[in-house]
């Protein structure tokens, strides 16, 4: 963890958020509590229609969002069921955002939290297509590109961020993230005790192939496609040697063409 | 709530939320809890991580039901005929707690022989006045022992006003003197309370709870089975309610059902177990303690009321104190509060200023008073915090009604719909004469004051910052009203005028800053409220210092405590663990937090278990102790035993855990306060598309209150017109009418347009889409709204044909804010419970078709209303013997045609109107 810190900064231990979805309740205090610490402005007024989610997405406006999975049986109603997913920044060990900012304004700070500088930041975009959850995004009226900081301003101050303070029912929880994946675990084999499913996403398993584990992680009782995660993010930059053969093999043909044609010219001429 | 006050003693949840973790089963029925009670769900599910089982009963799958374990479905309305079942359930199978009902309810109690069920009678139970509609509770009694107290009256002479919904909720018996009820130990009696009780929900099978409710038998057997399984010496269910059931015509008798069943199983008063009462927003609580209802004042102590006859302080006194139990020392509170009132203008000799107090003459509560209002009988209201031309039912009704007031007084954070009724969509405001004073009002952190909490939980807050501009707290406005009178009545030598000159209002902020922005010191009035020695200005430690001879003075019994000392605040209190955390601020009373705790001993005082342990007898120091404050005279032994003929506590043996009950223990049979009988009974809403089952020839509870009215006409029973069932909710995104929260764009976006919640089969029926505009009607109004069709709605299916619909929509949306919407409020007729008045918004009917309304949507409250169908102050009309069969239509109030046309005409004006404003936009465009 502390050869990805910036000079000057002391490491303390690595923050995040454990979000348990078992017991959100889709009250939405996280996203109201995240806007107004923040400072952000509504997404605008409409009916979405889609369950009691009317905020759709994560977006430079919207750092917090509970994600509603409606899911009624009417053949097998005990099968019925409504699931609730306080979505975040993931605050990936190998973040695409990270790796895709030319200028450097994205940094992990001194809580291992994926950072973005809104004063170095130029608004470029190019994390934007770089992350593979789809949470970083410029904000039209800023220029630069938000997303969660983890309350970086309240970690400083040794407050934990305002949407974990704000859960009132510990659905979100904030701390190391050493100490939360032990919980997580703790609470799994609980859940597996009472016969009831349930999986980490962003721990160990397939979904950190590429972006590593996730600092915001989240107890799921279900496939990680059923709240519209991605069961195999990947990052652009695996696609980096490949893009560079392919270029270089490309470079080559064209110098031999060049060449060949530049050759055959000169025989012509000869 | 007299629905637990009348079983248990008082009207507060019994428990307390961070309780619940220590539940073993917890049903959630008539509420919304994980969505309207957010916070203290938390430990709903704490309770889950420690094993317990969660069931949701609702007729709407909702946030809740996403949280619990399982969720059962039940149509709107039909609660009772669920939790009777349960009841019956439990008594067929012999699966009550046999010692705690023995001993701590009056289940053996042998009762009046003139006493008729409804299983007798058809539907009512003896006493029934068909032409008042009313109950005269005299045949309510329990059968009495020959030999008794010296002060023995005669049994059964029921206060005569009994029958006209004034009757005591509290106390109440005096007439009983202190003869003790015959009891069967045995159980055997066929009249004692247990058998009567057996008998009346025998019919509660599982096949007619299915038929009624729609609940799947079989889920309702394993429900049974999963209550009996969880209640017991070892383990505890606790029941948890909210609007849901309140807010019914037969809502008391829904709770009573709970609170039986609670008795029965041996679950109140003991951790984990009890009933929480989820109140419906911050300090609902302690607005109803310190007293905001038109029949109470405060500590519960009933308002006096000329048709009771209590027009001296003496017979006010006969009427309440009761010879035994803890009601005995009302006078020492009565007494008391008037001298913090009045001062020492109060004396034995002048009663105590009684002649000071207003004095009820009728029902005074919110429906009649709007129905008056309307008929131009009232000049003036004050609105503190309170949107009824949103959040009144039948609302268009209460808009009219406010544009007959001479003035009006709102104090609100914003300009609410209320405060600008006289400027809605449809309404020329030069038509309206009210004159209208908005006071803007400090938030809750721009001011200091206390909370009081659904678990009866006074919390202090401090102020954090200022408020804006000319923003006062409300106390502040209460305040300058009461200095402000004094001076106007300064000199003044009437007699009429002397309870304003002599009442103590020395609130005076001492801090400058706030004496000259006009607010007063909140301590100064909580010091006030909890109590003092005349004398020396000493504050009151507890209400047992309290005295009926004048030399205390204390506001509100109940509160007395919590300010034990001058600097001494305990509301501020912020110390808590993880369960009882006595050192949490304060809770009434004598910051008990389970109630009644002494049933969780046995009768020798013995935990009943170890898992179980939370209050019991330590005999080697000879008083109560345990994890809680006891709830029960603190040296009084198990072992003590009641003489024939002891007054007020020394009535009770050391075994009664109720101990305000007149014989301490919990009164499955009802002999006092509910005006709709001893039990409660299935009947069907007052609008119901559905026969009531159990009783053909009585539809709908035969005492509730109505007022039929040609502008608040009643759906017929079964009527086609309206054959959908409604039931009007909040969601956690939005605060009640949302005047707070539809001004915040924060909350505003998260749910921010007026929707329905209509099931796929329904809107397959009527071709509505998902997101399509629909349109809600009754015969009150109609409303639009976007329609959520979602499979969380189920239609239901009664009986071998009947399929009811349901359809939801919250009340959130009015045509103030940022956000705004039709107010679903304008659907509800004015009907009510007997007892408490609560209108009926959970049942029922309506209409529902696809597109937007038209802009004459207020239905017929504008319509002139006869003399002989208006509604002079106080005067409620009730109920009566209603057949399913026969029809009380809508077209029993009869619209005249030209009524009708004049409605027609104005819609067409509308539309002209619309067309013009779009023409004049287009030619400006154009240009």
């Amino acid at each position: 963890m502390s050869e990805r810190l910036q000079d000057g900064v002391s490491a303390g231990p690595e923050m995040g958020f454990f979000t348990d979805v078992t017991l959100c309740i889709g009250c939405k205090a996280c996203e109201v509590a995240c806007k107004q610490w923040n400072q952000l402005p509504s997404d605008g007024f409409a009916l979405s229609g889609d369950s009691y989610d009317n905020t759709g997405r994560l977006s430079s406006t919207t750092w917090r969002h509970v994600a509603f999975v409606e899911q009624m049986d009417r053949e097998t109603p005990e099968a019925s069921r409504w699931m609730m997913l306080s979505d975040v920044c993931k605050h990936c060990t190998n973040a695409g955002c990270f790796e895709a900012c030319p200028t450097g304004a994205i940094v992990r700070n001194e809580f291992d939290d994926v950072y973005v500088q809104p004063d170095v930041c130029n608004g470029c975009g190019y994390c934007v297509p770089s992350c593979p959850f789809g949470v970083v995004a410029v904000q039209q009226k800023s220029g630069v590109a938000q997303k969660c900081t983890l309350c970086y301003d309240r970690q400083k101050d040794g407050l934990e961020p305002a949407c974990a303070k704000s859960c009132p029912t510990d659905s979100i929880q904030f701390g190391p993230v050493e100490e939360l994946r032990a919980k997580a675990k703790a609470r799994v084999a609980a859940l597996r005790d009472q016969g009831r499913e349930a999986h980490l996403y962003g721990v160990d398993g397939e979904e950190t192939r590429d972006v590593g584990p996730l600092n915001a992680f989240f107890l799921i009782p279900d496939r990680p496609e059923v709240f519209n995660l991605p069961p195999k993010p990947v990052l652009p930059s695996k696609f980096q040697p490949e893009a560079y053969a392919v270029g270089l093999l490309a470079a080559m043909t064209m110098a031999v063409v060049g060449i060949s044609v530049f050759r055959g010219f000169r025989e012509e001429s000869a | 709530m007299p629905g637990l006050g009348t079983l248990y003693g008082r009207g507060g949840a019994t428990t307390f939320l961070m309780d619940l973790q220590h539940a073993d089963l917890i049903l959630i029925q008539g509420s919304n809890f994980a969505e309207n009670h957010p916070v203290g769900f938390r430990f709903v599910t704490k309770a889950k991580e420690r094993g317990a089982k969660v069931i949701h009963i609702d007729p709407r799958f909702t946030r809740t039901s996403a949280l619990a374990d399982e969720y059962i479905p039940i149509r709107s309305g039909t609660d009772i005929a669920f939790t009777g079942g349960i009841i019956n359930y439990v008594l067929q199978n012999e699966a009550y707690f046999k010692e705690y009902v023995l001993n701590y309810t009056n289940a053996s109690y042998i009762v009046d022989e003139r006493f008729a069920d409804t299983e007798d009678l058809d539907g009512i139970f003896s006493g029934f006045n068909a032409e008042k509609g009313t109950y005269d509770a005299a045949t309510w009694k329990y059968e009495l022992e020959e030999t008794g107290g010296e002060s023995g009256e005669a049994a059964g002479s029921a206060k005569d006003a009994q029958g006209d919904g004034t009757s005591p909720t509290t106390g109440g018996h005096a007439e009983h003197g202190t003869k003790r009820p015959k009891k069967d130990e045995t159980l055997q009696h066929p009249r004692c309370a247990l058998n009567l009780l057996r008998k009346h929900f025998s019919r509660y099978t599982p096949e007619i709870v299915e038929r009624i409710t729609g609940a799947p038998r079989e889920q309702f057997v394993e429900l049974c089975k999963l209550v009996v399984a969880n209640s017991g010496r070892e383990r505890t269910m606790t029941y948890c309610y909210a609007m849901g059931w309140a807010q019914h015509t037969v809502g008391v008798q829904n709770i009573r059902a709970a609170a039986t069943l609670q008795a029965l199983l041996g679950n109140t008063g003991r951790p984990g177990g009890g009933i929480m009462a989820l109140r419906g927003h911050a300090s609902i609580q302690g607005s109803t303690d310190i007293a905001t209802l038109y029949d109470l004042l405060p500590g519960y102590i009933k308002a006096p009321s000329l048709e009771r006859g209590e027009d001296t302080f003496e017979k006010w006194k006969k009427n309440w104190a009761n010879p035994t139990g803890w009601w005995s020392n009302w006078p020492k509170y009565a007494v008391s509060q008037m001298k913090a009132w009045y001062g020492a203008a109060a004396t034995a000799e002048n009663g105590w200023a009684y002649d000071y107090l207003p004095k009820n003459t009728g029902d005074h509560s919110h429906q009649p008073m709007f129905f008056t209002m309307k008929d131009g009988g009232i000049e003036g209201l004050i609105l503190w915090g309170q949107n009824p031309a949103v959040g009144g039912q039948n609302a268009a009704l209460q808009r009219a009604a406010l544009g007959r007031l001479k003035w009006m007084v709102c104090q609100d954070l914003f300009e609410t719909e209320t405060a600008a009724f006289w400027k809605r969509e449809g309404v020329d405001p030069s038509t309206i004469g009210t004159e209208v004073f908005f006071m803007p009002s400090a938030a809750i952190a721009e001011k200091a004051g206390t909370l009081t909490n659904t678990m009866r939980l006074v919390q202090f807050h401090e102020k954090a910052v200022g408020s804006p501009g000319d923003a006062r707290s409300d106390l502040s406005l209460a305040h300058q009203l009461g200095k402000r009178l004094k001076k106007l009545y300064a000199g003044s030598t009437r007699a009429i005028d002397r309870p304003i000159l002599d009442m103590t209002w020395n609130y005076d902020s001492d801090d400058p800053h706030e004496r000259e922005r006009g607010e007063p010191d909140v301590e100064k009035i909580m010091r006030e409220i909890n109590g003092y020695v005349v004398e020396t200005g000493e504050q009151v430690k507890t209400f047992v210092d309290l005295k009926d001879d004048g030399s205390t003075a204390a506001g509100a019994w109940i509160y007395t405590g919590y300010f034990p000392e001058k600097d001494k605040n305990l509301t501020r209190r912020r110390k808590g663990d993880d369960w009882v955390s006595l050192e949490w601020a304060w809770a009434w009373p004598a910051n008990r937090r389970n109630l009644y705790n002494r049933a969780s001993a046995d009768p020798d005082g013995k935990p009943w278990s170890e898992r179980k342990k939370y209050v019991w007898w330590d005999e080697e120091a000879k008083k109560w102790t345990g994890l809680d404050v006891p709830d029960f005279p603190a040296t009084k032994p198990p072992t003590f035993r009641a003489q024939p003929g002891s007054k007020g506590m020394d009535a009770h043996d050391g075994t009664a855990p109720f101990i305000i009950q007149e014989y301490g223990v919990a009164e499955i049979f009802g002999v006092q306060g509910t005006v709709d009988g001893p039990f409660p009974v299935h009947y069907e809403p007052r609008e119901s598309p559905v026969p009531n089952f159990l009783y053909p020839h009585q539809q709908y509870n035969p005492v509730l209150k109505e007022w039929r009215r040609r502008d608040n006409p009643y759906h017929a029973i079964g009527d086609p017109k309206y054959p959908y069932v409604l039931s009007t909710y909040r969601l956690t995104e939005h605060h009640l009418t949302g005047a707070m929260t539809r001004w915040n764009s924060w909350l505003a976006e998260l749910q921010p347009e007026a929707f329905c919640e209509i099931s796929p089969e329904l809107a397959v029926e009527l071709g509505i889409r998902n997101g399509d505009w629909v349109t809600i009607s009754t015969a009150r109004g109609e409303v639009e709204a976007k329609a959520l069709v979602t499979g969380r709605i189920a239609p239901f299916k009664i009986g071998p044909k009947q399929w009811v619909h349901q359809i939801g929509m919250p009340i959130h949306y009015g045509y103030q804010g940022l956000v705004t919407g039709d107010a679903a409020n304008v659907l509800p007729p004015l009907v009510a419970d007997p007892n408490v008045s609560i209108h009926e918004a959970k049942a029922f009917t309506c209409n529902l078709r696809l597109g937007r309304r038209g802009p004459a949507h207020e239905g017929p409250t504008w319509m002139p209303v006869p003399a002989d169908e208006q509604t002079p102050l106080g005067k409620p009309e009730r109920g009566g013997r209603v057949e399913a069969g026969t029809a009380q239509t809508t077209d029993d109030a009869i619209v005249p045609a030209e009524v009708i046309m004049a409605g027609a005409q104005r819609e067409r004006e509308w539309e002209q109107r619309e067309n013009l404003i779009e023409r004049t936009e287009d030619t400006e465009s154009e240009a």
